[in-house]
């Protein structure tokens, strides 16, 4: 059994003759929080969707607990401890907050508890003043709040984030940040990002993605610094 | 089209309908004709019929336009057996089991090759067309499973009626019609229970999104695969009792059958369950009363009830007067119970 | 040998007749993503149309030609106006809509027209191989159905209409963007399908007679070669209407004509299965 709770090996993912991944390594050990950032295309969102059971990766295995989950249903690695909270907000929008966070918490089976952990989410997410509100009608940073209320609901072991902040308000970025570093203290979490901005004011340790490889990986602030990824990525997005 | 549901109590609905099947068994065969009895007991069967396309469009998202295809097998599974057994118990086992188990071998083809609605609706429809035209074709000796004779177009006109289990007496019309009121109040109750079980919310789920539930770690097929069953085994129900008022006959499995039990979801709401079973009894009974007269031919009264429901009343009849009730009993500024119909538009 | 060009034949005979049956759904699911489930009782009034036209003492190739698929295409103006416009993005709604017309269709002909079939001559005999007679009028229609392909695949590739079609079919948001109008081409799209729905009808009549309740017949067999093609609505109805025609000819040879359908459906249903965006889908990608 690896010392990490997630590990990727050689993985990667061909769409025809396009290599959005070309061999990813990737370690997560428990406890992290990690930021996945790089420029669009660079595959960022390819490998978070292989973590996810969305994609198939050509090739390569991706370890979850020592457990090789490439490939598999989504609800199996949902199940084996992974929870995703997706770029656009995923949710059951004909259903209330309540009603959301109540099908999250599926391994609960006692009424009561289910209950109890239902209003705490709410509460620590902010969100219990939207209890009875129907998802479909709400305003896109409520529903990304929602849904990472359901995520944080269902307890996971890995908690996974797709461009949580976008298209979010200023005030509600803010309050993200703080609720993710608050997880962060009881859950593993992998941000996918590329906002520098929230980025600081969320992580420690980034890994840069670029045309399908991992360029670059450690400390968020020696990343900023390093030369390679300021041109790929940095110095054309400042530089322009 | 949505709706919370969900953790709603459904007791007080469930009880009232108990009240009015009692009401029902006990007055009903005292008062009405022999004729109104027979037919009443058929319209029950068609309310069951009603209710499993309910449950499985309405809370699944299903669209079966096949839904005629359980109800055809259980009616034909029934008759089959309960001439080669001789026994109507076991008969009637085989009325709900075979459809279910049809059910899940088209199910499992269906739902885990990922087939969209679209696809869904032209396959469940070709079912139905392809077992329309194999069951009309089986005129003649040849086609017999053991003693049955399948009959073609002619059906099965000797289906023999249900007897009472171990003494073999057959069940008489007034029997009949209380067997036909306990089965269409016991699809309900266990409609109306299913749908908040966690497995029901968890079907719910699957309808307003698949991927949502996956990423939840719900099997979503499968779920689908569970309530499709379980739809055709109340179809399959529905299809004994229709036998037992009628006989079997290949316009069981027609697309007009199919047709209608659809038109019954639609005119009484989807996402409900008391709407599409008071739908098929007062269109059924509209549609005797047009034969009787002989005015008019009734699919244009099918037709035009479906074409107007669908693009004027697009939630069908129940949510309908459920709002209109809300606006009269509360002040303009609305209840949350109302506020939380306008949300569920 | 004999035996074998017979079947050839009757099999060019088959696809052409299932090609005919399916175009006008294709046009307008290809363009529209609307299953219009009324299409086998526009397919019914074409025949009418035709049938009536040869009672009153007109041509019966005018009938069937122009009459035909004249008539059913105001109707489809009609319908489109009154109904299809109020629901276009509610793919479920147009089915249950069109439906629900179908029924409306079948009921109104039978109080008019009477439940029973109503038949013409075919305009031209029989012909002989070896020992086997055959029907010269299969092979008018399997003649027809080849010209309005050919004419189809040619407008859509080379002509300008053609091309304000494809950007449609391809993608509807950007098609208006350019400054074509989408309600406009429904509208035009829709007539043309129900035309050739009623081409269909008008064509079908010396063959199989005419019925109120022969629609359902051929919904179901049309779809199904509609979604067997894929998207795109002339190539992928052409190389479906092939396929499907064949299997049904020769299972009918071998069998009944009964379980000849049902092989149809039943293969369509496994193909389906196998290739779920269709022939076109996959293979004849891009093709119009």
């Amino acid at each position: 059994m690896s010392v990490h709770l997630l590990e990727a090996r050689d993985v990667a993912m061909h769409f025809g003759g396009v290599k959005a991944l070309d061999g990813v390594d990737f370690r997560l050990k428990k406890g992290e929080l990690r930021c996945l950032l790089g420029p669009n295309g660079a595959g960022k969102s390819t490998f978070f969707r292989c973590l996810t059971g969305t994609h198939k990766p050509t090739r390569g295995h991706i370890l979850f607990k020592g457990t090789d989950i490439a490939g598999k249903e989504r609800h199996d690695i949902a199940r084996a401890g992974i929870g995703v909270k997706t770029q656009v907000p995923s949710l059951f929008d004909g259903l209330t907050t309540h009603e959301n966070l109540w099908l999250a918490l599926r391994t609960v089976r006692n009424a009561v508890a289910r209950e109890e952990k239902i209003a705490d989410v709410m509460e620590r997410v902010g969100i219990s003043p939207l209890r009875d509100n129907v998802l479909g009608r709400m305003a896109h940073g409520q529903r990304q709040l929602v849904e990472l209320a359901m995520v944080v609901a269902s307890d996971p072991d890995l908690v996974l984030l797709d461009e949580p902040a976008a298209g979010m308000t200023d005030g509600e970025v803010e309050r993200l940040a703080s609720i993710i570093r608050d997880l962060n203290r009881t859950h593993t979490v992998v941000v996918v990002e590329h906002d520098m901005h929230f980025i600081r004011m969320i992580a420690d340790q980034v890994t840069v993605f670029h045309q399908g490889r991992i360029l670059a990986e450690g400390h968020v602030e020696s990343i900023l610094a390093n030369q390679t990824v300021r041109d790929v990525y940095l110095g054309k997005k400042h530089g322009a | 089209m949505t709706l919370s549901t969900f953790c709603r109590a459904s007791g007080t609905h469930v009880a009232l309908a108990a009240v009015a099947m009692l009401a029902a068994i006990v007055i009903f065969p005292k008062v009405a004709p022999l004729y109104t009895l027979i037919n009443v007991t058929l319209y029950m069967s068609m309310g069951v019929f009603a209710l499993s396309l309910a449950l499985l469009w309405g809370y699944g998202g299903i669209l079966c336009f096949g839904q005629s295809a359980f109800f055809g097998l259980g009616a034909y599974a029934y008759a089959i057996a309960a001439i080669n057994f001789g026994d109507t118990t076991l008969a009637s086992a085989f009325a709900i089991g075979i459809p279910a188990l049809f059910a899940a071998g088209l199910g499992y083809f269906l739902f885990y090759g990922r087939l969209s609605d679209v696809y869904l609706g032209v396959i469940t429809l070709t079912v139905t067309l392809i077992l329309f035209k194999l069951i009309n074709s089986t005129g003649g000796d040849a086609w017999r499973i053991g003693e049955a004779r399948l009959g073609g177009f002619n059906g099965i006109p000797n289906t023999p009626l249900l007897t009472m289990p171990f003494t073999g007496i057959p069940l008489s019309p007034a029997n009949l019609f209380t067997l036909a009121c306990i089965a269409l109040f016991a699809t309900y109750a266990l409609c109306k229970r299913l749908i908040t079980t966690r497995f029901g919310r968890a079907v719910i789920a699957v309808r307003e999104n698949e991927v949502r539930a996956e990423l939840l770690g719900y099997n979503a097929r499968r779920l689908k695969l569970a309530i499709f069953v379980i739809s055709a085994g109340i179809a399959g129900l529905a299809g004994l009792l229709f036998a037992n008022s009628v006989f079997v006959s290949p316009t069981m499995f027609s697309l007009s059958m199919a047709a209608q039990v659809l038109i019954w979801v639609v005119v009484g709401g989807l996402g409900t369950l008391f709407g599409p079973v008071a739908a098929c009894f007062a269109l059924q009974i509209a549609a005797a009363a047009l034969g009787k007269l002989g005015l008019i031919d009734p699919n244009i009264v099918l037709g035009l009830v479906l074409v107007v429901f669908v693009v004027f009343v697009p939630g069908g009849i129940q949510p309908a007067l459920a709002a209109l009730l809300a606006r009269i009993l509360t002040p303009p500024r609305g209840s949350p119970g109302h506020m939380r119909e306008e949300a569920a538009r | 040998m004999d035996y074998l060009l017979v079947v050839l034949l009757q099999i060019a005979g088959a696809v052409g007749n299932l090609a005919l049956v399916s175009v006008g759904l294709a046009v307008i699911f290809g363009m529209m993503r609307v299953i219009n489930l009324a299409h086998g009782e526009f397919i019914m009034l074409g025949g009418f149309a035709a049938i009536f036209s040869v009672q009153a003492g007109i041509n019966i190739w005018l009938a069937m030609l122009v009459i035909a698929p004249l008539s059913v295409a105001v109707l489809g103006v009609l319908v489109e106006r009154l109904v299809m416009r109020r629901l276009y993005g509610r793919m479920v709604d147009t089915m249950l809509a069109s439906w629900g017309l179908s029924l409306l269709l079948i009921g109104l002909a039978t109080t008019f027209f009477g439940n029973r079939v109503v038949g013409v001559a075919a305009p031209v005999g029989s012909f002989r191989i070896g020992e086997y007679s055959l029907g010269a009028y299969d092979f008018v229609l399997a003649g027809i159905a080849l010209v309005v392909f050919a004419a189809g695949y040619a407008i859509l590739r080379f002509t300008r209409v053609g091309l304000v079609a494809r950007a449609t079919m391809q993608n509807r948001e950007m098609a208006s963007s350019l400054g074509i109008e989408p309600s406009r081409v429904y509208a035009v799209t829709f007539a043309i399908g129900s035309a050739l729905s009623g081409l269909a009808g008008g064509l079908l009549a010396p063959i199989s007679g005419v019925l109120p309740t022969m629609g359902v017949a051929y919904v179901a067999k049309a779809f199904i070669t509609v979604i067997t093609g894929g998207a795109s609505v002339i190539t992928g109805t052409a190389l479906s209407s092939t396929l499907l025609g064949s299997i049904n000819t020769v299972s009918t040879f071998i069998t009944t004509p009964v379980l000849g359908d049902v092989a149809l459906l039943l293969a369509a249903t496994i193909f389906l299965r196998l290739l779920p965006t269709g022939i076109t889908g996959r293979i004849f990608k891009g093709a119009p």
